[in-house]
């Protein structure tokens, strides 16, 4: 088994370690870059005030300088705590979290792996750092803490379902799961004959699209879903007994996942990294241009999230539950029924 | 290239039995210490390495969708209901002392049960069969530049082929069992609210 890279016939672990090294530096830096342009600029633009300026041009270093700090920091833990459980906990988020990049694609040829289930798989991975949180809140031996995981495990099992739901509704109308499939189907894809732009499906399955994102907000724990780690009621939920490198594992999980959903849904609904096929472009030129398009798209719903997440009070923990069971479900089901109709009828 | 193309013609697939050998021991290990493990947290999550390892069983036998949905449905949401539930009641941490009873020779003697019943079913079935893996092998590499996609054309196989099994031959064991499952919820919220 062999697949070419730039031409090069390469072996197939010498393929798969490049797809791999090159999608944990572009993660990783996409992941830098949205903490600088939103947490640290963004915000306090919106603050009127500078945010921080010292370290680099524009305070542009400040992530390393603040990385560094972390990693010096002693590693702490409760004397109670289960620490095997408590040190697997942030590795389980990381992980899950660098999964879900495996299969999204970033041109004709630049993806990890080209999953025939590409986006059922990257929801079942998304679903598995429940799992890490509901273990960090328990080992850390913190009844804040536990708290924290139990609303977490909650609101993401609550939000999972919507999630779900909404991307059904392009799954039927690109006929399949694969991602590459559903890129395809944009790019090639007409609006009631006209084909100038393609089909991006933020313009036909717009109500998947809102659902997509609100359920995205609340499966990050972003304000106005961050009652997991409300820092007013819970401190810091499940993170509060961690600090130094596991702290920073949590961090970088944050928002590599708030990345990871927006290039998601980028791709699911606007038109990942094509152009329309009509515009005749090819294969090695969306090589190139593919990641740089799909990563501005990534980025811009980024922003959409962190805005949110800046402009907004908390809900109610029993506000949260009735948000995502009694007016997210039916409308994301209402939305599939509507969509297959459309879909047999034309 | 030729040597892999030979391998794929024998039916002995090795990379695929050495995997599934490392992992069963895995699996076994993690099982006996669901059972033996002091501390009920710690129990559910040895759970995980079972079913984690299950998904991967799937996986090499190249059943993708089940491999995932074992993932999304039993650790994701089926152990997260166990710990949920566990940590809202007990959860204790360190070593618990209650959590052995008698009934260990029953457990064994079901267990054994179980086993002569499945195997006895799928010898009985399958017999000497062997997987047809190249069956439902369509092209992994999508056609992004045709302006129609066709469903099924890329990878996917499996996936539709499982999905027009469920969907056609067993379609009415499905829907029996959603009806099942829905009467299992509706009959669990009665039990519970009793307003």
């Amino acid at each position: 088994m062999s697949s070419a890279v730039l031409g090069l016939e390469l072996a197939y672990w010498q393929s798969t370690l490049i797809r791999v090294l090159a999608g944990l530096v572009a993660v990783l830096l996409l992941t830098g870059g949205v903490v600088y342009l939103y947490l640290f600029k963004f915000v306090s633009f919106m603050q009127s005030r500078l945010g921080p300026m010292e370290a680099g041009p524009y305070g542009s270093l400040q992530l390393l300088a603040e990385v560094g700090k972390w990693l010096q920091k002693e590693d702490i833990h409760t004397e109670d705590s289960d620490r095997l459980v408590f040190g697997l906990a942030p590795a389980v988020v990381l992980s899950s979290t660098f999964l879900m990049f495996v299969v999204i694609p970033a041109g004709p040829d630049l993806v990890i792996a080209n999953l025939g289930t590409g986006i059922y798989y990257v929801l079942a991975v998304s679903a598995l750092s429940v799992l890490g949180i509901l273990m960090a809140g328990w080992a850390s031996a913190n009844k804040y803490a536990l708290m924290g995981a139990l609303r977490a495990g909650g609101q993401l099992i609550a939000y999972e379902l919507p999630m779900v739901l909404a991307v059904l509704g392009v799954v039927i109308m690109a006929g399949s799961l694969n991602l590459q499939d559903i890129v395809a189907a944009q790019a090639g894809g007409e609006i009631f004959g006209f084909s100038g732009i393609g089909n991006p499906y933020i313009l036909t399955q717009f109500v998947a699209f809102a659902v997509f994102m609100i359920a995205v907000q609340a499966e990050l724990t972003q304000t106005p879903f961050d009652m997991p780690i409300a820092e007013s009621e819970l401190v810091a939920g499940y993170q509060v007994e961690y600090s130094g490198i596991r702290f920073l594992v949590y961090f970088i999980s944050e928002f590599a996942t708030a990345v990871a959903f927006a290039a998601v849904a980028s791709t699911l609904f606007l038109g990942g990294w094509a152009l329309p096929t009509s515009w005749g472009l090819s294969d090695g030129v969306m090589n190139v241009v593919g990641p740089l398009l799909v990563a501005t798209k990534a980025v811009l719903l980024v922003g959409v999230v962190f805005w949110v997440r800046f402009s907004f009070p908390r809900f109610r923990e029993d506000q949260l539950q009735r948000l995502a069971w009694k007016v997210l479900i039916p409308i994301a089901l209402a939305n599939i029924l509507v969509t297959a109709v459309f879909k047999v009828a034309f | 290239m030729t040597g892999l193309l030979a391998a794929a013609e024998t039916t002995f697939d090795v990379p695929g039995n050495v995997a599934f050998a490392v992992l069963a021991v895995l699996m076994v290990v993690a099982a006996i210490r669901v059972v033996t493990t002091r501390n009920i947290v710690h129990a559910a999550l040895w759970l995980v390495v079972v079913l984690g390892g299950n998904a991967v069983v799937y996986l090499i036998l190249q059943a993708e969708f089940l491999a995932l949905t074992q993932l999304l449905v039993y650790i994701g949401a089926i152990i997260v209901l166990f710990l949920f539930g566990i940590m809202l009641t007990r959860a204790p941490l360190g070593k618990s002392g209650d959590l052995d009873n008698n009934q260990r020779w029953i457990g064994a003697a079901v267990g054994v049960l179980l086993l002569l019943v499945i195997g006895y079913a799928v010898t009985r079935t399958w017999g000497s069969d062997r997987l047809d893996f190249a069956a439902y092998d369509l092209p992994q590499v999508s056609d992004v530049a045709g302006s129609t996609v066709e469903i099924g054309g890329s990878g996917n196989g499996r996936t539709q082929a499982l999905a027009n099994e469920i969907f056609g031959s067993y379609l009415i064991p499905f829907e029996v069992v959603s009806v099942l499952l829905t009467g299992a919820l509706i009959g669990a919220i009665v039990l519970a609210r009793r307003d």
